[in-house]
């Protein structure tokens, strides 16, 4: 979109939502613009996946040493088995939904990512990843939220959304973005006091309410308007909010409504005790994981081509199982990158090994590439972004590792 | 900003932090008593008689039932399916729906909310509500689900209002915690316990989990100087503290065959060989003593208390009250409320409330008549705060920004909506209220109502304006 078109649609976007009036000439134009926009959908998984045995690094003796009890079995016939992904790395067999997207090229895995700062805090390490800045506290916003403001190709209320009831920190910043955990709820349920709301909230010096509640009202009003486009989904998720998040992003992004970063999240990964094998604790974060992902691909079919869902969580958990047949807080960990645009198929990053001189700390997974190389490589060559300096700042990028063409 | 206080303000804003929000009767007694003679009653909530509290959660079975009856009435689903098959009964007299361990839950949120609402004890539950927090558990969590009851009632709420290192050592001894945080099961690898056996010869050994939590999150504070080695260091001292029988009674035990007696070393300090269950407790000593710890509860409670970036110079003078009270808390909390600085108007309305807070004080404010019901609890999970259901140890946040994403402040207008329009099943709002704004301005903001809002309420009448008023930027805050 050159610049002049930029503008056109962003100063008469605030022109009509003042008014309240949708030009109708002006809607279409900018849909027509709107559903060339990709869409980057992150999936933070919070409470630190177990990415050891999501990964599964079979081939490295070290691993079946490490993990007496809780180790995956090599490939083979067995239903408790990694499913082979390239002769070194099985995938979980939880994540069987998965392996079809994969074997399709669409699905890569980047092995021994994640943040380079040493905190065992979840707390802290989410909030590094979600800030963009591991060690800088004071980041006030997050990076998905910079990303927004560096390249504002539309006045869409949708250009960021979380499908949480909370603001992500990642998400959080400058750019308005929105949170909507329920599309269908998404109104008032008495419109007179909802219009009175509005005036009042308009008008009120408390600043940080106003604002809340000019997002909240601005977004409403949008989303009546297109409501008619919005379609149902059909497909069917697995039961609980992770699914019900990814299923409100895939209509967003097939009615386009203009989104370019959604954020949702899944919990439950910190399995410090009794964390199973093949089956059990982990294994059912993964069905939900991996069947959620499934359904979000089937339900966007060609569209897929416009979106990349990206996967990340804190840290990873210790190389050498705990006593509680659990693992404790480690380092490295693994991501997903699923898109029609993905050099799927694959296993990226460079495996550090397992043998006890190569661990971090003597205990945990080693990185070899830091997670924000490969969300940069997604801002641009996904997104377009032409320069993370703003976004990543003081973060000198190594070469991107080529998941997207 | 308002410069200074007047009397009503300051009695509002005295109400609005350390209770569930202000009423009628709680607006005339501070005035009668004076602020200062009410803290001193509020700080004795033993003395304070509570009737009416009681009676509302009397009905609630399992609040009175320890872990070992709740599991055997209340027991999973899979397990009433066998225990059904074994007494051959049909599947038509099953359980009802809402039996199992839902029931258990439900009762302990709807108690929560029944004594926010209703406990003339009002500081002693917003200390509750603070410390539960503090130590969070998630009650979702496996045999959680029958520990917190007993948690709540005779770990939590006994120490509210008392010493911080009661509270403190009462919750590492408390088999919710030493579940929740995988505590029960961290042994020394090598001790005579820790023998599992099997093919492999298998062994228990140590858990990291609480060990880190304990120093990140109920004391020191994540900045507060200590290493991953104390991490280990400390995780050996406590190996041993653990539970007999998680999923039956649930009883806090010291299991020396799976102890670390060997010597260890903690934030610089030596524990000699052989301490036994002293070194657990030798670990709390030491932590409730440090300075970081002072440091870090002070400004949490001032957070809570008095604004989301705690001044300084109060923190300071918490910190120093909790160290030279060894972590009184009454003596913590009397210290930050006497400062002059605490009525200062730059923090009146300061506050976002969370959602306990926003729909504790509006079906208060609003003198409603409440049942706690599935709709009700719905409203406030989806303002972002279920009950007893932060999953993360970390708890649930205490500063703005977390509580007005745009799907939450739409929650909170809808709910205040239905409130007012008598359609949310199970609170019934006093009819008077609805006929008298002007005296639900004084409970909300005497002499204080913004022009946009003053502005708004004049241009509505009757149920709309009474609405209105709950969803203003003013009731919003604390």
């Amino acid at each position: 979109m050159n610049s002049s078109r930029r503008d056109f649609l962003r100063s008469t976007g605030l022109g009509f939502l003042a008014l309240g009036l949708p030009p109708a000439f002006l809607v279409r134009t900018a849909q027509a613009q709107s559903a060339k926009n990709k869409s980057l959908v992150v999936v933070f998984q919070r409470g630190a996946m177990d990415g050891l045995n999501v990964v599964v690094p079979f081939k490295d003796p070290a691993y079946y040493k490490l993990r007496p009890s809780i180790a995956l079995r090599e490939p083979g016939t067995n239903p408790e088995s990694v499913i082979d992904l390239d002769g070194f790395y099985g995938l979980h067999p939880a994540l069987a939904p998965l392996k079809n997207i994969y074997d399709q090229g669409q699905l890569a895995f980047i092995q021994a990512t994640g943040s380079p700062d040493n905190t065992r805090s979840h707390f802290d390490a989410q909030d590094y990843m979600e800030i963009g800045t591991p060690g800088i506290k004071g980041t006030p916003d997050g990076w998905l939220n910079r990303c927004l403001l560096e390249g504002a190709s539309s006045s869409s209320n949708f250009r960021g959304v979380a499908v949480t009831a909370q603001l992500p920190r990642m998400l959080a910043g400058r750019a308005p973005a929105l949170t909507l955990s329920s599309i269908d709820e998404f109104h008032f349920r008495n419109e007179a006091l909802g219009n009175a709301l509005q005036k009042l909230y308009a008008t009120s010096q408390d600043k940080e309410l106003r604002l809340g509640a000019e997002n909240l009202f601005s977004a409403m009003g949008e989303l009546k308007r297109l409501s008619a486009k919005i379609p149902v989904s059909s497909e069917r998720y697995p039961a609980g909010q992770f699914g019900a998040g990814l299923a409100q992003i895939a209509r967003l992004i097939k009615a386009d409504v203009g989104l370019e970063v959604a954020f949702t999240e899944i919990g439950g990964w910190d399995t410090h005790a009794n964390e199973g094998g093949a089956t059990g604790q982990l294994a059912n974060r993964l069905k939900e994981l991996g069947e959620g992902m499934a359904a979000f691909y089937r339900d966007l079919g060609q569209r897929m081509e416009d979106v990349v869902l990206l996967t990340m969580s804190e840290f990873g958990r210790t190389a050498r199982e705990n006593g509680n047949r659990g693992t404790d807080h480690g380092h490295a960990n693994v991501m997903f990158a699923m898109g029609g645009k993905v050099h799927g198929g694959k296993v990226y990053g460079r495996w550090p090994g397992l043998a006890p001189e190569q661990l971090n700390e003597g205990r945990d997974l080693a990185l070899t590439t830091d997670f924000r190389t490969v969300c940069g490589e997604m801002l641009t060559r996904h997104l377009g972004q032409k320069e993370l300096t703003n976004i990543f700042p003081n973060f000198r990028a190594t070469a991107p590792l080529g998941i997207l063409a | 900003m308002i410069a200074a206080l007047n009397q009503d303000q300051k009695i509002v804003h005295f109400l609005n932090r350390t209770s569930f929000g202000p009423t009628q009767d709680k607006i005339k007694k501070a005035a009668r008593m004076g602020i200062g003679g009410y803290l001193d009653e509020q700080l004795a909530p033993e003395r304070i008689p509570d009737q009416l509290a009681e009676e509302k959660i009397a009905g609630l079975k399992t609040m009175r039932l320890n872990s070992r009856e709740l599991i055997e009435l209340y027991p999973p689903p899979n397990l009433q399916r066998l225990q059904r098959q074994q007494a051959n009964q049909p599947a038509a007299m099953a359980m009802p729906a809402m039996e199992g361990p839902r029931v258990v839950i439900l009762e302990l949120q709807q108690a929560k909310l029944l004594r926010a609402l209703y406990s003339n004890r009002q500081l002693y539950e917003v200390m509750v509500d603070f410390w539960s927090n503090h130590f969070n558990i998630y009650i979702a969590k496996g045999a959680n689900r029958w520990l917190t009851t007993a948690y709540d009632r005779d770990t939590i709420r006994p120490r509210a209002l008392g010493q911080f290192k009661d509270l403190l050592l009462a919750t590492a001894q408390s088999p919710a915690m030493l579940f929740y945080l995988d505590n029960w099961l961290s042994a020394d690898p090598n001790s005579p316990g820790a023998r599992i056996g099997g093919p492999n010869n298998r062994r228990r050994g140590l858990n990291e989990n609480y060990a880190r939590e304990l120093m990140e999150l109920h004391t020191l504070g994540v900045d507060g100087g200590y290493t991953q080695k104390d991490v280990q260091e400390v995780a050996r001292c406590f190996t041993g503290w653990t539970i007999v029988q998680p999923q039956g009674q649930g009883v806090f035990r010291f299991e020396p065959r799976i102890h670390d007696n060997g010597e260890k070393t903690v934030l610089g300090q030596q524990i000699p060989r052989g301490g036994g269950m002293d070194d657990g407790l030798r670990v709390i000593e030491l932590l409730v003593k440090h300075p970081a710890t002072a440091k870090f509860i002070a400004t949490k409670l001032v957070r809570k208390l008095v604004a989301d970036e705690p001044p300084a110079a109060l923190v300071s003078k918490a910190a120093e009250a909790f160290r030279q009270s060894d972590g009184d808390i009454p003596t913590v909390v009397r210290a930050i409320i006497e400062q002059p600085e605490f009525f200062a108007g730059d923090f009146y309305q300061g506050k976002i409330k969370n959602p306990f807070e926003y729909v504790a004080s509006a079906l208060r404010v609003t003198a409603s008549e409440t049942q706690v019901t599935h709709q009700l609890l719905r409203y406030l999970g989806r303002m972002g705060e279920p009950l007893f259901l932060a999953q993360a140890p970390t708890g649930y946040p205490d500063v703005a920004a977390s509580w007005i994403s745009a799907d939450m402040l739409l929650t909170r207008m809808n709910f205040v909506s239905d409130l007012i329009a008598n359609r949310l099943p199970g609170a019934k709002v006093a009819p008077e209220v609805l006929k008298n704004r002007d005296e639900l301005i004084r409970r909300i903001a005497p002499d204080s109502l913004s022009p946009a809002t003053q502005a708004a309420l004049n241009a509505t009448e009757g149920q709309q304006s009474i609405a209105l008023l709950l969803a203003a930027p003013e009731f919003q805050r604390r």
